[in-house]
């Protein structure tokens, strides 16, 4: 087909061609960089008086939630609308899922009524996997179980490019729940793909076994996963995953591995201090660190919005499987 | 339907460094005089080498007038017309215009003319940055074979070409080269 617009002349050789977003484990270093570089040039969209683009006119994204979720919702549909694509959202509650449709029963009906991105979430991991075996359209991980949420690591990834110029050679420290964070997992995977030095951080009981055949380094002492770092790192304490009793009380748990300014007070100059958020304050993270210099907890949510622009705009790209056949 | 393989090569060059600096100096010159000076002037060139341009003609108007201009740069990539049909999607570039477009007159430059449909897509991407007072065009080479109603009101050359012809505009910022060639198809299967 020839194309009318003369391509530009130099057009640099990386290229998009995967159908589906559903971690960083398989993602190259090159399609990282192309993400964030994507994301760079989405950014500014969102300062306009006019927060629009036609780009995907007339595409259809659906937002699957089976588990709940504001902020990572609301930035998908941000920037599905900031794109000019209709989107449609589906939790649980309110679904054919709660009379007993399978998923993939669901996932077809929506299907049969032409939509184009699902963006998945579900309790379970590898559910955004199984659907995009089986679909058409393209899938999206929003976020899996313990697995992966690709989104949120590509946001905080491209923060901390923002606040630094580089991501190579830093050292990030992770401290919280490692076990249960899918957060954790999908930033391991990129940040040690771009050349960071991890280390994870945790109470013994909320480390996973074998975490260090990750490539990361393990420390179950706070201060040293503070001393060095460039990049700190946290993470919820996920009441609705903590099944058995793996750590005493809230209390405890802020003793030894909560944030305050005080912990802070031989950090590197310049430390960034992140959180996915939503912060227990009191607990993870002290309100006087939330709030305070090192926090860049709000870029990472508006840097969230031009990410999740870049990777809808990216996969709908992808020539699907029909269209191919053409 | 596999395209035969194809490869350019140069039939002629149509410009060279002195011709460009040339038609950038007189396009520069034809901007004032029509628009009698600066004031309430803005250059926004289409990326990449209309972003280029656009950042010489300022520097030209600057050195001319002796007053500060801006200029800013257009990624269209967002507002193309055949977004949906080609695939994987093309690396989009930001665009870096900020001075705000209310009530200005501003000169678009690019590099080539030849459909009219980058124009028309640069034309949508001003839109909604703002409302211009009136919004004019500048090109180093016009080529003819429009598919849009658009036309130019600056310049550098008309250059008729075969519409399977290729127009290559070097310029050293980008190519260490600075001319313009007509490139002709040859394809390596005979057809």
């Amino acid at each position: 087909m020839a194309t009318t617009v003369a391509p530009p002349q130099h057009t640099s050789t990386l290229q998009w061609t995967k159908k589906d977003l559903l971690g960083l484990r398989e993602l190259s270093t090159e399609e990282i960089q192309l993400v964030l570089q994507t994301a760079e040039s989405f950014r500014e969209i969102s300062l306009r008086p006019i927060k629009k683009v036609p780009a995907l006119r007339g595409k259809t994204v659906v937002n699957l939630f089976f588990e709940p979720s504001t902020r990572t919702r609301t930035s998908f549909e941000l920037a599905a609308k900031r794109l000019s694509a209709d989107i449609v959202n589906i939790s649980t509650q309110a679904s054919s899922l709660s009379k007993g449709e399978t998923i993939l029963d669901t996932v077809r009906n929506l299907e049969a009524l032409k939509v184009d991105i699902l963006v998945i979430r579900h309790a379970a991991a590898g559910v955004p996997h199984l659907v995009a075996r089986q679909a058409t359209s393209s899938v999206i991980n929003a976020g899996d179980g313990a697995h992966e949420h690709p989104t949120q690591a590509l946001l905080d990834l491209f923060t901390i490019r923002e606040k630094k110029g580089r991501i190579d050679g830093l050292n990030v420290s992770i401290v919280g729940d490692i076990m249960h964070s899918r957060v954790a997992r999908s930033n391991i995977w990129g940040l040690t793909k771009l050349g960071a030095r991890v280390t994870v951080c945790g109470p013994p009981t909320l480390m996973p076994v074998a975490i260090e055949q990750c490539g990361v380094r393990v420390t179950y002492q706070l201060a040293d996963a503070i001393n060095d770092a460039d990049v700190l790192m946290l993470l919820r304490i996920q009441h609705e995953r903590q099944e058995a009793s793996l750590i005493p009380s809230l209390r405890e748990y802020r003793l030894r591995y909560g944030i305050d300014k005080e912990r802070l007070a031989h950090a590197k100059p310049g430390l960034l201090v992140m959180h996915p958020g939503p912060v227990n304050r009191g607990v993870e993270l002290d309100s006087s660190v939330a709030d305070g210099p090192f926090s860049v907890i709000l870029d990472q949510v508006t840097n969230g919005l031009a990410v999740r622009m870049a990777v809808l705009y990216l996969v709908s790209g992808t020539p699907k499987v029909d269209e191919e056949a053409a | 339907m596999s395209a035969p393989a194809v490869t350019y090569r140069e039939k002629a060059k149509v410009m060279d460094a002195e011709a460009i600096r040339r038609a950038i100096a007189r396009i520069a010159h034809e901007i004032l005089e029509r628009n009698k000076g600066t004031l309430g002037l803005a250059l926004v060139g289409i990326r990449t080498r209309g972003a280029l341009l656009a950042q010489r003609l300022a520097k030209e108007i600057q050195a001319i007038d002796q007053q500060p201009i801006h200029v800013g740069a257009l990624d269209i990539t967002l507002y193309r017309d055949d977004l949906s049909r080609i695939g994987p999607h093309p690396i989009v570039h930001a665009t870096d215009v900020t001075f705000d477009v209310d009530g200005l007159s501003l000169v678009l430059v690019d590099d080539v003319l030849f459909t009219g449909r980058t124009i028309r897509a640069a034309l949508n991407a001003l839109n909604d940055l703002g409302r211009p007072n009136l919004i004019q065009l500048a090109v180093l080479i016009d080529r003819g074979h429009r598919e849009l109603p658009i036309r130019a009101d600056y310049v550098g050359k008309n250059i008729p070409t075969n519409s399977q012809e290729r127009i290559e505009v070097r310029l050293n910022e980008l190519d260490e080269k600075e001319e313009v060639v007509i490139e002709a198809p040859s394809y390596s299967e005979r057809g």
